[in-house]
């Protein structure tokens, strides 16, 4: 059985979005990291990098699948959580709370594409 | 017989040597003359071990391996058919393993006939017009397929054809050759009985589709009765049809991938002729074309002017994929092979792999879920246990056959099913074999239900157990200096 | 039945009958008529053992055996006996690849092995478990360096890179739409400052040097990696691998990739293959590297063993995604390799490069001694060197070859200018006595 953390923006592709002022931190979720089994490696963007709502942005691995990372926001990636290079394991652990990158938002609009958390737990399903 | 585990570089020891050099018989030439700057400072790491340490290290570790003269190797895909001896024995000549690539045509007329013969044997089985031998492997062969497919459109001006249709039970392979080639991948979707869907495939074959790639029979083991009429759409479309190869056994001796309708097809020799597998190779992908494609294979071309052979360089070849002309002493043993069966027997090959994958499978249809019933060719898929109450499963049972002596066959591939269960016997397992394997696989089904705990704890006897596998991924230690340096996580 | 048929008539009934139809004919009806193959193949008939063997025997008298003062990517260097009787252990030879460790740890131990020596030769820190060849190694770390860069799709390659590497590069290259531009050569060597004006256009990803390079010579890289470094893009140096045991290591020159051919470690000349490319770099780069990895790890009861790891960079996961469509190795060469290395060790294999170094030294100066040859460059090397003659470089080739030698090979079909060029090469196999009697040959020619 796997959580949901309300306040939180989701993504079809299972991304969440932490939105605090300008910034977006972003992670997967624990449906996710339970659908990959044991994260191996996590593909980082870098920063500086520009990234897209819709667009790739890195991937996660694990044994024997790998699984593209979807950005559900646009903006310049401004920090990596560099903590996963040496433990991707904490995905596993705790996949809400341990974001990927954090994003400086350059349209908040979008946000409204996304699903909170009632809709995404409906997807779930 | 002993456990043995030992490095080669826990061997070593200062002072010991494994090889026999002659005395310099010119000192007065030294390193001296390369500059200080230019010679190398830092350690080899190499160990230093004697001739007999080598010797049984390698034989010991040899004795932890699993291969096709150990036991049956129910591989799908793979073909893992016997290995004949004399291929080894006609391989190792002298008079060929001795010959430099660079050394003039005059020279290695014996090698250049072996190449040229053996590729105009590959011409007769495949219906098709020439081949290279180029390629070192099935992928790579591909590649270069997929580089001809390309070459011909380019040539012709027709520059908008960058997209190749593969179809989702394709082996991986096929959209990465596609990929590293600069092309794009689409696909397109199967019927509920695993084969191309004509109805899904129409609409995608627009101006810009270089061609399709398909393996017939495909990864399900199911023959494509529609392939003239999809041949026939992707010709009217501009369209070639490439044909993967990895699964031509069945078809020796009963049709011919040309007078299917493929303009270029790639053959593996470690598959279909017999070649060893070595471990995951050497092996050889040559890649066969029709007429008139023939101008655009990988150079070096092989050309015979009366009885003179030589390798050439074609003007419109699509360029070089190799160093050199291949991989000959895969070439050898192919050829060795194709002589030593003759037409008379290269005919029963697809026949008697064909029988030998049904009696299988209708051996064991009560106890495996057979997804798609009734005649297959070399290979066909279960989808798991008929019975999955238990939680027992594919990787499960795959690795009980190891405890039982058998090799896993190909699991979860292709990627239709959740439990794929791959299974191809080839032509050269007997009966008794068979009967051995399919009573095995019975008393692993009903052991999957008594016992499963058994089951998914397998293997119990092979010389390690289950591995940790995500470990191994998550903090990779490629080297032995990085095993020494290793320390267990707290 | 043939031989490697074990089925009788009786088996086939049994077994037609469990399948529940009346033929062997049954089991294609599905195939359409018109494609149906209803005679036999245009092939000869079956051979007995016997007549293989003479059939054989008869091909290789069409073969002239040549001793070998020839090298230009094949090495003709000596073989210790064990390696040739290990790998004819069939429980190496008959294996698949390793994809059940439990009973491949024969195969996956020697790739480990394969892995920590080419690392140890070449000084990087990690290796793949073999590429097809040293031509298509390079390729690939043209592929990886794009890879790494991102946006930039353009790689630069030295004029004295092996010419038939570079044809493989250009090709790989063309079809996958990555630009190439060469570095020009000057007195043999890599003219640093045309790279250093091409890398100054900001938009090359790698750039591909070679040691000892296409005409035997030791290139002073220094300098290289911090340029290249400077403008974001990696070292791809290509290397032979036997010759690391004495020069300088891609890993000193501060390269970040390192490739090339196994093929002089020993293994026999064989018409151009098998051999084994080889293909390494720095940790940053270990999940761009193609192809097979073998890790280190344990089992459920805590034994050390190994496993194929990284998978999931690989085309059998990634599909389309995949940074490069291999999906084998060179498996029993790279066991090969992993033996000779072995038996060699760091003394034997310098030993090596000792007693060629010096026969070809000596060769080049009995060369120059007759008159008749020139050193086309002045720069130092290793095994091999180009000349310039005032002989015809076909005649005299005829002339070796007749008297069963094959003597340098000629420049003039891979290099402009150089038509009255041979690349000589000399290895430990080669005694003084047989460079004496190649020095006899030639004389003879001038007369």
């Amino acid at each position: 059985m796997s959580t949901i953390v309300k306040g939180l923006y989701y993504a079809e592709s299972h991304e969440w979005v932490k939105v605090e002022g300008e910034f977006g931190f972003v992670g997967i979720t624990d449906y996710a990291q339970h659908a990959l089994g044991n994260v191996v490696y996590v593909d980082l963007p870098e920063v500086d990098d520009d990234v897209t709502q819709g667009d790739e942005f890195g991937a996660v691995e694990s044994v024997k699948a790998a699984s593209d990372l979807i950005s559900p926001v646009s903006g310049t990636v401004v920090e990596v959580n560099e903590k996963l290079n040496d433990k991707p394991q904490l995905i596993n652990e705790d996949a809400f709370g341990n974001w990927i990158m954090k994003v400086k938002l350059s349209d908040p609009r979008e946000l409204k594409a996304l699903m909170d958390s009632e809709a995404y737990e409906a997807i779930c399903e | 017989m002993k456990q043995y585990d030992k490095l080669i570089f826990e061997l070593s020891k200062k002072g010991r040597m494994g090889y026999s050099l002659p005395e310099n018989k010119l000192p007065e030439y030294s390193f001296k003359a390369i500059p200080v700057a230019l010679q190398r400072s830092l350690e080899t790491g190499l160990p230093e071990v004697s001739e007999p340490e080598v010797v049984r290290h390698y034989t010991n570790i040899s004795n932890r391996n699993f291969g096709l003269d150990t036991g049956f190797y129910p591989l799908g895909s793979c073909t893992m058919k016997y290995n004949p001896k004399i291929n080894e024995e006609i391989a190792a000549l002298p008079a060929f393993t001795s010959l430099h690539p660079l050394q003039p045509a005059e020279t290695a007329q014996g090698a250049l006939e072996v190449y040229y013969n053996l590729s105009q044997s590959l011409a007769e089985i495949a219906g098709l017009a020439a081949f290279t031998l180029n390629p070192f492997a099935g992928a790579h062969g591909e590649l270069a397929g997929l580089m001809i497919m390309k070459q011909y459109h380019m040539k012709r001006g027709d520059l908008k054809r960058t997209k190749v249709i593969v179809p989702n039970s394709a082996h991986g392979t096929n959209p990465a050759s596609a990929m590293v080639c600069g092309m794009d991948v689409v696909e397109v979707q199967s019927t509920p009985e695993g084969t191309i869907d004509v109805e899904a495939l129409k609409p995608l074959l627009d101006e810009t589709i270089a061609g399709i790639m398909m393996t017939n029979p495909n990864t399900l083991g199911i023959f494509e009765t529609e392939i003239l009429e999809i041949a026939g759409l992707v010709h009217a479309a501009g369209g070639l049809l490439y044909y993967d190869g990895a699964n031509l056994n069945p078809l020796l001796g009963q049709c011919r991938p040309g007078d299917m309708g493929f303009d270029i097809m790639h053959i593996n020799l470690h598959k279909t002729f017999s070649t060893p597998h070595g471990g995951g190779g050497p092996g050889s992908g040559p890649v066969g074309v029709a007429q008139r494609l023939v101008e655009y294979l990988p150079n070096p071309q092989i050309k015979k002017e009366g009885d003179r052979y030589f390798f050439v360089n074609g003007k419109d070849a699509i360029g070089s994929v190799s160093g050199f002309a291949g991989n000959f002493g895969v070439m050898m043993r192919a050829y060795t092979y194709i002589l030593s069966l003759g037409k008379e027997n290269l005919r029963q090959v697809g026949e008697l792999a064909t029988l030998s994958a049904n009696y299988i499978k209708e051996s064991l249809k009560e106890y495996y879920e057979l997804p798609i019933k009734g005649i297959c060719k070399h290979e066909f898929v279960f989808d798991g246990l008929a019975d999955k109450s238990t939680g027992v499963t594919t990787l499960d049972i795959a690795k009980r056959l190891l405890d039982h002596g058998y090799h896993a066959p190909t699991i979860y591939f292709p990627m239709l099913f959740h439990q794929s269960i791959m299974i191809e016997p080839t032509e050269t397992e007997s009966l008794e074999t068979m009967d051995e394997f399919i009573e095995v696989m019975k008393k692993i089904a009903i052991e999957a239900i008594e016992d499963p705990q058994t089951v998914k704890t397998a293997p119990h006897t092979t010389p390690v157990r289950r591995l940790d596998e995500t470990t191994a991924a998550r903090k990779p230690i490629l080297r032995y200096v990085d095993l020494l340096n290793d320390t267990p996580e707290s | 039945m043939h031989n490697y048929f074990p089925q009788t008539d009786a088996d086939i009934a049994t077994m037609l009958q469990r399948v529940g139809i009346g033929s062997m004919d049954e089991l294609f009806a599905e195939i359409p008529e018109s494609v149906r193959l209803r005679k036999d193949y245009d092939l000869p008939s079956s051979l007995s053992e016997t007549e293989i063997r003479e059939f054989f025997a008869a091909l290789g008298d069409k073969n002239k055996p040549l001793t070998c003062f020839a090298g230009a990517g094949a090495y003709d260097h000596y073989a210790p006996a064990v390696i040739a009787q290990i790998l004819l252990r069939s429980e190496f030879y008959t294996s698949y690849t390793p994809y059940q460790p439990e009973i491949g740890q024969g195969t996956l131990q020697y790739i480990f092995e394969f892995q920590s020596m080419i690392s140890g030769m070449t000084g990087m820190e990690c290796t793949n478990a073999s590429m097809y060849d040293g031509a298509t190694a390079t390729a690939e770390a043209m592929f990886m360096a794009v890879a790494q860069a991102k946006k930039k799709n353009k790689v630069l390659i030295s004029a004295t890179v092996h010419p038939n590497v570079r044809a493989v590069v250009d090709t790989y290259a063309l079809f996958k739409g990555i630009e190439v531009s060469e570095i020009a050569e000057k007195n043999g060597v890599t003219d640093k400052a045309d790279m250093e004006a091409q890398l100054a256009v900001g938009d090359v990803a790698g750039v591909i040097v070679s040691t000892p390079n296409f005409y035997g010579i030791l290139e002073d890289y220094s300098g290289y990696s911090e340029a290249v470094h400077g403008s974001k893009a990696l070292l791809i140096m290509h290397a032979d691998p036997s010759a690391l045991a004495v020069v300088k290591s891609p890993a000193e020159w501060g390269a970040d990739i390192a490739c090339g051919d196994g093929q002089p470690l020993g293994m026999p000349l064989n018409f151009g293959g098998p051999y084994v490319g080889y293909l390494s770099a720095t940790k940053d780069l270990v999940r761009k590297l193609p192809g097979r990895i073998v890790g280190a790890t344990h089992d459920v009861d805590g034994k050390r063993a190994f496993v194929l790891t990284l998978q999931a960079r690989e085309q059998h996961i990634r599909r389309e995604k995949a940074n490069s469509n291999i999906c084998s190795n060179q498996s029993l060469m790279a066991l090969y390799v992993t033996i000779y290395m072995a038996l060699m060790g760091p003394e034997g294999l310098k030993k090596v490069n000792e007693l060629s170094y010096s026969g070809a030294h000596y060769l080049l100066d009995e060369l120059v001694a007759t008159g008749a040859f020139t050193p086309a460059f002045d720069q130092p090397f290793l095994k091999e060197f180009a000349v310039r003659t005032t002989l015809d470089v076909k005649k005299l080739q005829s002339k070796l070859i007749k008297k069963g030698m094959l003597g340098g090979i000629a420049l003039g079909s891979y290099k402009k200018g150089m038509e009255d060029c041979l690349l000589f090469c000399v290895t430990e196999k080669r005694s003084k006595a047989q460079i004496d009697q190649l020095i006899t040959i030639i004389k003879e020619e001038m007369l």
